[in-house]
């Protein structure tokens, strides 16, 4: 659906993304991370048309972006980052503007319209102005403005910064509901969002794609050294049990640690060493240790990010 | 020609459902009525030929006011990558840009036609070349409009776009009066590139192809400048 071939875009002498090449098949939900200044915006702003590549392809739907723009765009639906509206249109106006616009057909600009209100469930501010709205609102005008001519393509920058938990969570559900029908790349920072909604995850840092995969795939990738976590019912156990585990095979370190009544040893695998949690366990039923948790915590997607883009 | 359309009522709406056309109305008819009424009263003459005289002035400034926000505010609030993103070509949005503001500006002038009506009914007016001159203004505006308009594409900032605005029309309109203060071989230069001759020319009731290619050659050019400008950014 959406293909991009080693695509550069530079503003005068910055290079914001320095060849990049991806591919999203249909229906697959893309997360695009990376830092601020990533080249995230840039890549989205290609992609719509709003800005040209400095060198590189482009194709949207099938088609060449430098050929057939406005067919691309007609594939598209986009929620800028920031979100920028017509403040003095009501919520209605601006949507029906915007069904007129892309050239719908009166009747159909009007059942898109409904539809697009009743998804976004903007029923109660339909006569409002939109400079009046509140930010979960204002979002949701957004997003019924990119879904409303029914685009196979969803670009998405950053679709719930700047939300309450709850709005976020509005929004995040909608795009759940989107992604059984459309094609979807959203950027964002938030990890957890990403991981809970995305099939796939594009890591962006300094301009390059830096990982790809679905979100298990990237924390798989990350073999290196794990955390343990055990967590004793007695706190006296501590020592004893830190110094046992020490002694096993491909245990980097193991500090014990008292909190509230319960003892917890930090153990640090070596990164060859891999899955320990079965020897450990072992380990403490032989010494009859009052078990209450073992976890590893292992690499989360946020610590592959860190390490990519750090 | 879908988009146009639709572009082309959210600006005009923009400006007839706010009060800016209003306010802007009334001010252009308070201006033009109090000095084209003086020659009546003061000369007692029916002739518009003031009123011709006075209005290119008054649209140097009123015409950036028009404009200024055109593009500037599209920029400021991040909107223009709304219209950018949408599937029309950019000289859609140039000139559905364009034929909003023309449409007030004509609008005003025709609301000014009250005037030479007054005297043609209290004296003997020449119709003829009073319908010609009202041509010529409206000619002139639209011209000085799309300056304007490419000086709102410049800059985010509406009073940046408006003394922009105003100085290139005012540039205009100034180089047609310098005739006696430069070296006669800059004066044809001067006097072609000025307004004053080509709506001098209307006003007396004479349809020059030359008049009528200064104003299209020059609204046309900077339509054209709009346009590039709008490219550029989208390379930038």
């Amino acid at each position: 659906m959406i293909h991009v071939d080693n695509l550069v875009r530079r503003y005068g002498e910055t290079t914001a993304v320095a060849g990049i090449s991806f591919e999203i098949p249909a229906r697959e939900v893309v997360g695009f991370l990376g830092p601020n200044g990533a080249g995230k915006t840039t890549t989205l702003k290609v992609l719509t048309g709003f800005l040209l590549p400095s060198s590189g392809t482009v194709k949207v739907a099938g088609l060449d972006a430098s050929t057939d723009p406005l067919g691309c765009r007609r594939s598209i639906g986009y929620l800028p980052e920031n979100n920028p509206l017509y403040e003095d249109l009501e919520v209605a106006e601006y949507l029906e503007w915007c069904a007129a616009a892309r050239g719908l057909e009166s009747a159909k600009a009007r059942s898109a319209v409904k539809s697009a209100i009743e998804r976004c469930a903007l029923g109660a501010v339909i006569g409002k102005d939109i400079g009046q709205l509140s930010k979960g609102f204002r979002q949701r005008v957004g997003l019924a403005a990119a879904i409303l001519h029914d685009p196979p393509i969803l670009l998405l920058d950053e679709p719930t910064s700047g939300l309450d938990p709850n709005q976020a969570a509005e929004v995040r559900a909608l795009i759940t509901e989107l992604k059984k029908e459309k094609t979807v790349l959203y950027s964002s920072h938030i990890l957890s969002e990403v991981k809970a909604s995305c099939d796939r995850v594009l890591i962006i840092h300094r301009g390059q794609i830096v990982a790809q995969g679905s979100p298990a795939e990237l924390e798989a990738r990350s073999t290196g050294a794990q955390r343990l976590e055990l967590v004793l019912a007695e706190e006296s156990k501590a020592r004893e049990a830190a110094d046992f585990i020490r002694a096993v095979e491909g245990v980097e370190s193991a500090e014990p640690r008292a909190a509230g009544g319960e003892a917890a040893v930090t153990i640090m695998t070596r990164a060859e060493a891999g899955d320990l949690r079965a020897k450990i366990f072992a380990l403490a039923a032989e010494k009859r240790w009052p078990v209450l948790e073992l976890y590893r915590e292992g690499a989360t997607l946020e610590d592959v990010f860190r390490s990519l883009t750090a | 020609m879908k988009g146009f359309k639709a572009l082309f009522l959210k600006e005009t709406r923009a400006y007839f459902n706010t009060p800016t056309a209003y306010i802007i109305a009334v001010v252009f008819l308070f201006c033009t009525g109090y000095f084209s009424a003086q020659p009546m009263f003061v000369l007692g003459q029916a002739s518009v030929s003031g009123f011709l005289d006075l209005v290119p002035l008054l649209l140097t400034f009123f015409v950036p006011a028009i404009t200024m926000r055109l593009f500037s505010e599209e920029q400021k609030a991040g909107t223009i990558e709304l219209l950018q993103t949408l599937p029309v070509e950019d000289h859609e949005i140039v000139l559905s840009k364009y034929a909003a503001a023309v449409t007030l500006l004509w609008s005003l002038l025709a609301l000014t036609l009250g005037f030479p009506v007054a005297l043609g009914i209290l004296g003997n007016l020449d119709w003829g070349a009073t319908l010609v001159g009202y041509a010529g203004l409206a000619l002139a505006a639209a011209m000085l409009a799309a300056v304007g308009l490419f000086a709102s594409a410049m800059t985010r900032n509406q009073v940046v776009a408006f003394i922009v605005g105003w100085a290139g029309s005012f540039a205009l309109y100034a180089l047609g009066k310098v005739d006696a203060l430069v070296p006669p071989w800059l004066s044809p230069f001067t006097d072609f590139m000025g307004l004053d001759a080509h709506i001098h020319g209307m006003a007396r009731g004479v349809i020059d192809t030359r008049d009528l290619i200064y104003f299209a050659s020059f609204g046309g050019v900077f339509l054209f400048l709009t346009l590039v400008r709008l490219w550029v950014s989208r390379t930038d």
